[in-house]
């Protein structure tokens, strides 16, 4: 057991190690100095105090997509329609500030309102996914593909058509909304105590759940062994709908913060690719809830660090991506060799 | 709308759907062995990328489209070794590998953006482009178009009239029988991966050097289309023929959404753009409804011959997966 | 074409499954081999046909020279073909492709020319098989044909049946044995493994049986089943002490109870099991006991008939509902349908108790199952997770999850690869339960473990059911001719 442990970091090391050296070739390789690109996007997200905020901006949604995919991979479940559930989170909730805008009740609870909205928009958009999965047969990565796909030109539409801005719609998205329908942000920064809270709280719940919960015990039979869940007595398609409504409202809750918090409006791409990045995250961390916040911290700063790329070093800020996806790579290849490694171990 | 202006029309959507059949008929071979490629919509944009960039460089046009195949193979080997070699899930090292080779474009591709590139020109055949209606739509095209055409047909005879072809159906559908019939199942694995990868790289350079010429970045507009071909790959059941009419159909959606859009200038050109994706659902419902439990269950309590008419409704619709996809093969 | 196995051994890490078998088989004769489930036979025959290897030591010797095969086209080459109890061949392409598939010839097949050869052989063997026709639209004894056709084709002199006989109608048996009993002129030979003694007793030269992965002897006809079935089961018959049943009110009760899956189709079953009392199922593997079973269970629904559980009507309904009124299901594959891999011992527990609120009390989960694990004699710690376990300990959680009280417990090969030490702790768990008024019902290929532990004895064979036999009264020579499908004109089945 413990050796196993020990060899499992042993090869993440390893893993990690290869990553950065294949990320430096690929930027030796055209005229770039890796320790240069490594040094300004470490600069770029925690060199001063208003660029953390911006990695906490981008943290809070990551780490709520990933709270939810922890729980549909639970169930065993391939989630990829959470970018979508992300996107119709955001729209709901501007519906629902959209209905308010001219009412008279307080701002707090308009606010609750939209976010509540958010999460219900995401969670029946992943309702969607998982009945036509469990009724229809439709296997959840290309039902969710699809509706990822429906849900971008949902946005589009309603930007361009039924919520267009007076005057002339345009792709900087719909009219933002007044000040007061902003959750509460520290001075100065763009990050909201508020989100950042709602955040760590989910995540904080979603570990529990999974940890310590009846829920969460019989989510994880249904996962690894469906035929066994089913025998055992457990209501295996309902458990694996309860997952999808689980993640997709807290996708929702994503969509509902970059809109209540960071964009106060409804834009073309306002989920950021924060599903898909979720994922990688998810597959990262081995579907283990407890690894979630650093690593999600530590997507959310490659992410922000590499803005500065373009500016000072004329590189594209994808290199965030390139890193974050060969990391998952070979973290996947070089699991993959230890079970290997250790099966010819046993068999000799 | 004159006969001539449907004539261009039609012409064009044979062209602009070139990429998507390369990319389905890869995909349709790589998925026939048993292997699902994931990585699709990364692949074409980095071979997209690639291909213009080599080609722009070099100024030879042949060696940019060499490229994408190179790198589409190569993307299609990292996932052959992870879950053939390693026993990794496919789905997980698919999906990374669209996701980082999408970056990788972006990333690489950063110094070619909105340069005059190369580009292939029209190659009208002689005396049979003179052939009323049928010249215009199919002798005026340029050459990856007429390679397209080449590659449907290719593909289908190599699946259904040859004797490896015959194994590669074997091989998905039940590799243990295979093995017994002397394949050497996991290394045909490889191969086929490996050749409907290169596939799939081309369908890049025939974006960036054809039908979308130019490397634009994100806003290529390629994003996206790796995805539209996996789902065609089901729609056309695994059928060489059936999954190029598939693109060609969506090539026809997305022009009748351009058509159209002076017709309805309420609704944004973006939403007509992906409106074959609730039609894609739609079909894949359709193809899969028959798969359920609870079909099988309802269609139990019926009438004798209620059934009888369900059951064969169902499975005239019904495409049925490889049998072995995504099952990896270990002999004993 | 001679074969010669000379010493073959077979490990499968810690077991032996063919020990040291030697045995001469002459060109042109039908050899039969005989023995239960997981005697040694399919080990063997895969040996034979490449499928896997022998041991080092092993030789297999054709016409006097030792051959190496490597894999089923090697052994192809050599002119060895296997014909699979469930036939490998792939069923949603057409009959010509399925026989193409596999011969080599030029890289595109003249399917003109193949369809011909293709007849010319259906002619010659007198089987009627449309080319042009879907492979998943044949009845198993016709894909049989087919394959048959295609190891010809390629020129196979030895051939190896593995249960051919399962699934076929009558008349498709018929048809089979006519044309095996061609091939010994052609100086073809033929190996039949069956566990159908009329079979092997009407078709074969001669008779080989194994036991318990070793060739414990051979004999030529005219063949006495009851020496057959001796060396088959052992000669050692120890009856344990019986009580008779003392049976109470009635538990499960099947009125013409009709099942059907893809193979097998049993009528009319009428059976009514009592408290206290204890069935066994008996029979070959197939035959429709596990059918049977996972009615009861209300996994499989009757096409007709009326099932019910302490007088409730429960025809049609789910699993679930069965669970509810107190049955409980153990499946035979444990690791893939009766426990989860991946979750610890606890974890299992928490599971098959009723939720205590929402959050699972886990210092009283590890006392559960620290007192399970006493109880049930499980050698395992209550975070061990439960692939980790052996087999007998695998099987003694699975007895620890049953929940309290139930009616009806059922069980799939309960002690199969046991350690005897296990099998009789696991039944002396069930007998307590029996004595507290639940029924048992169990499928097992060990027949003195069937009369040993039931009351009363079901026979199944090729879809047909016996009447119950009182097990006090039955004796395993007996049995095991009920098993392979002799004497039961004597007894009758449920719909005589």
């Amino acid at each position: 057991m413990l050796k196993s442990r020990f060899s499992g970091l042993l090869f993440q090391l390893i893993a990690l190690a290869l990553s950065f050296g294949v990320v430096s070739l690929i930027l030796i390789s055209i005229d770039a100095s890796p320790s240069e690109a490594f040094r300004n996007m470490f600069k770029g997200s925690f060199g001063e105090m208003r660029k953390f905020a911006e990695v906490l901006v981008a943290f809070v949604p990551l780490l709520l997509v990933t709270a939810g995919l922890l729980v549909t991979f639970s169930a065993g479940l391939w989630n990829i329609g959470v970018e979508g559930q992300v996107v119709l989170g955001a729209i709901a909730t501007t519906w629902v500030y959209r209905y308010f805008l001219e009412s008279d009740l307080p701002p707090a609870l308009i606010i609750t309102l939209a976010i509540l909205g958010g999460m219900i928009g995401g969670a029946i958009w992943a309702a969607f996914t998982g009945i036509l999965k469990v009724f229809g047969g439709v296997n959840e990565i290309f039902g969710g593909l699809g509706l990822n796909f429906v849900a971008t030109a949902l946005t589009i539409y309603l930007i361009f058509g039924p919520w267009k801005r007076p005057g002339v719609a345009s792709m900087s998205g719909t009219i933002p909304f007044p000040d007061e329908f902003s959750l509460p942000l520290i001075e100065n920064l763009r990050i909201s105590p508020w989100a950042l809270g709602i955040a760590l709280i989910a995540i904080i719940i979603v570990f529990f759940l999974l940890q310590g919960t009846y829920f969460g015990l019989k989510l994880k039979a249904v996962g690894k062994n469906f035929r066994a869940a089913y025998l055992l007595g457990i209501p295996t398609w309902q458990y694996s709908m309860y997952s999808f409504l689980i993640c997709g409202a807290l996708a929702g809750l994503a969509g509902a913060m970059q809109v209540a918090a960071v964009y106060h409006r409804l834009i073309p791409s306002i989920s950021s690719g924060y599903g898909y990045l979720g994922l990688m995250v998810a597959m990262l961390i081995n579907y283990q809830a407890i690894w979630a916040i650093p690593v999600a911290l530590f997507f959310a700063a490659l992410n922000i660090g590499s803005i500065q790329l373009p500016i000072v070093m004329k590189l594209d800020s994808s290199l965030s991506g390139v890193l974050q996806g060969v990391l998952v790579l070979f973290a996947l290849l070089v699991e993959g060799a230890r079970q290997k490694f250790i099966k010819k171990g046993q068999n000799t | 709308m004159t006969q001539e202006t449907i004539i261009i029309g039609l012409a064009g959507i044979l062209a602009a759907s070139a990429p998507i059949v390369f990319a389905v008929l890869g995909e349709t071979l790589s998925e026939r062995a048993g292997v699902i490629n994931l990585s699709m919509n990364g692949t074409i944009l980095l071979s997209a990328m690639g291909g213009f960039a080599v080609a722009y460089t070099t100024n030879n046009i042949v060696l940019g489209f060499l490229t994408g195949m190179l790198i589409g193979a190569l993307v299609a080997l990292i996932v052959a070794f992870a879950s053939i070699t390693l026993n990794q899930s496919q789905v997980a090292v698919g999906f990374v590998l669209a996701l980082t080779c999408r970056d990788l474009s972006y990333f690489l591709g950063n110094p070619y953006m909105g340069l005059p590139g190369p580009r292939l020109q029209a190659l009208p055949i002689p005396f049979l482009s003179d052939i009323p209606i049928i010249g215009a739509l199919f002798f005026r095209q340029d050459a990856i178009t007429y390679i397209s055409f080449i590659a449907i047909i290719l593909v289908w005879v190599w699946v259904y009239r040859t004797r490896p072809g015959l194994m590669l159906q074997g091989i998905g559908e039940k590799p243990a029988a295979a093995y017994i019939r002397g394949a050497n199942v996991n290394l045909m694995r490889y191969v086929y991966t490996i050749i409907g990868g290169a596939l799939i790289g081309l369908a890049g350079p025939a974006f960036s050097l054809a039908s979308r010429a130019g490397w634009m970045g994100t806003i290529s507009g390629l994003d996206g289309f790796g995805w539209i071909a996996l789902s065609i790959t089901i729609f056309g059941g695994w059928n060489p023929a059936r999954a190029a009419f598939g693109a060609y159909l969506f090539g026809f959606l997305q022009w009748l959404g351009l058509v159209l859009q002076p017709v309805l200038t309420q609704v944004p050109s973006q939403v007509l753009q992906v409106a074959p994706f609730p039609l894609m659902i739609l079909t894949l419902l359709l193809v899969n409804i028959g798969n359920a439990e609870w079909v099988d269950r309802t269609l139990a309590a019926m009438p004798e011959r209620t059934r009888k008419f369900f059951a064969k409704l169902l499975r005239a619709m019904r495409a049925s997966p490889p049998a072995s996809l995504g099952v990896p093969f270990e002999r004993d | 074409m001679n074969v010669e196995l000379k010493n073959i051994n077979k490990h499968f890490g810690k077991v032996h499954a063919n020990k040291d078998i030697t045995l001469n088989i002459p060109s042109g004769t039908i050899q039969g081999i005989l023995g239960e489930n997981g005697a040694g036979k399919s080990t063997l025959m895969k040996i034979l046909s490449g499928f896997i290897q022998a041991d080092s030591g092993s030789q297999i010797i054709l016409d006097g020279k030792s051959v190496v095969m490597n894999s089923p086209a090697d052994a192809i080459q050599y002119g060895i073909g296997m014909l699979h109890q469930d036939p490998l061949d792939f069923p949603p392409m057409k009959i010509l492709d399925n026989f193409l598939l596999g011969i080599p010839g030029s890289f595109f097949p003249n399917r003109k020319e193949a369809t011909q050869d293709f007849n010319l052989l259906a002619k010659e063997y007198g089987f009627s098989l449309d080319p042009e026709n879907y492979v998943d639209s044949l009845t198993v004894g016709e894909r049989q044909q087919l394959e048959i056709m295609r190891l010809l084709f390629l020129g196979v002199r030895v051939f190896i049946l593995d249960e051919p006989t399962t699934g076929i109608s009558a008349a498709q048996k018929e048809k089979l044995f006519t044309t095996l009993k061609k091939f010994p002129e052609q100086a073809m030979t033929v190996i039949f493994v069956s566990h159908k003694l009329e079979d092997v007793e009407s078709l074969c030269d001669r008779v080989a049986v194994l036991r318990a992965g070793q060739l414990v002897g051979t004999l030529n006809p005219p063949y006495q089943t009851k020496k057959i079935v001796e060396m088959m089961f052992g000669k050692e018959i120890t009856l344990g002490e019986r009580k008779p049943a003392n049976v109470g009110e009635p538990v499960l009760s099947f009125d013409n109870i009709s099942l059907e899956d893809a193979r097998l189709r049993i009528k009319n079953i009428n059976l009514e099991v009592r408290e206290h009392e204890v069935i066994g199922l008996a029979g070959m593997e197939g035959s429709g006991q596990d059918l049977f079973m996972r009615a009861c269970a209300g996994l499989v629904r009757p096409v007709g008939g009326k099932i019910q559980l302490k007088g409730q009507d429960l025809s049609g309904k789910s699993y679930h509902a069965f669970k509810q009124v107190g049955v409980n299901f153990l499946p035979a594959a444990r690791l893939e349908e009766g426990l989860i891999p991946g979750l610890s011992l606890t974890d299992h527990f928490i599971l098959a108790e009723q939720p205590r609120g929402i959050f699972i009390d886990r210092i009283a989960g590890q006392r559960l199952a620290e007192e399970r694990i006493q109880s049930f004699n499980i050698r395992g710690t209550p975070l061990s997770p439960i692939e980790s376990l052996s087999g007998g300990n695998q099987q003694r959680a699975e007895l620890a999850l049953l929940q309290n009280p139930l009616s009806l417990i059922l069980l799939e090969h309960p002690t199969r690869g046991l350690d005897i030490e296990s099998v009789i702790y696991i039944w002396s768990k069930l007998k307590e339960r029996c004595h507290h008024g639940t029924s048992i019902i169990f499928i097992s290929s060990d027949l003195e473990e069937i009369l040993q532990y039931s009351d009363r004895v079901l026979v199944f064979f090729s879809g047909k059911v016996s009447q119950p036999l009182d097990a006090n009264k039955t004796s395993v020579e007996e049995l095991g001719q009920l098993i392979g499908g002799k004497g039961w004109a004597e007894i009758g089945d449920t719909h005589a």
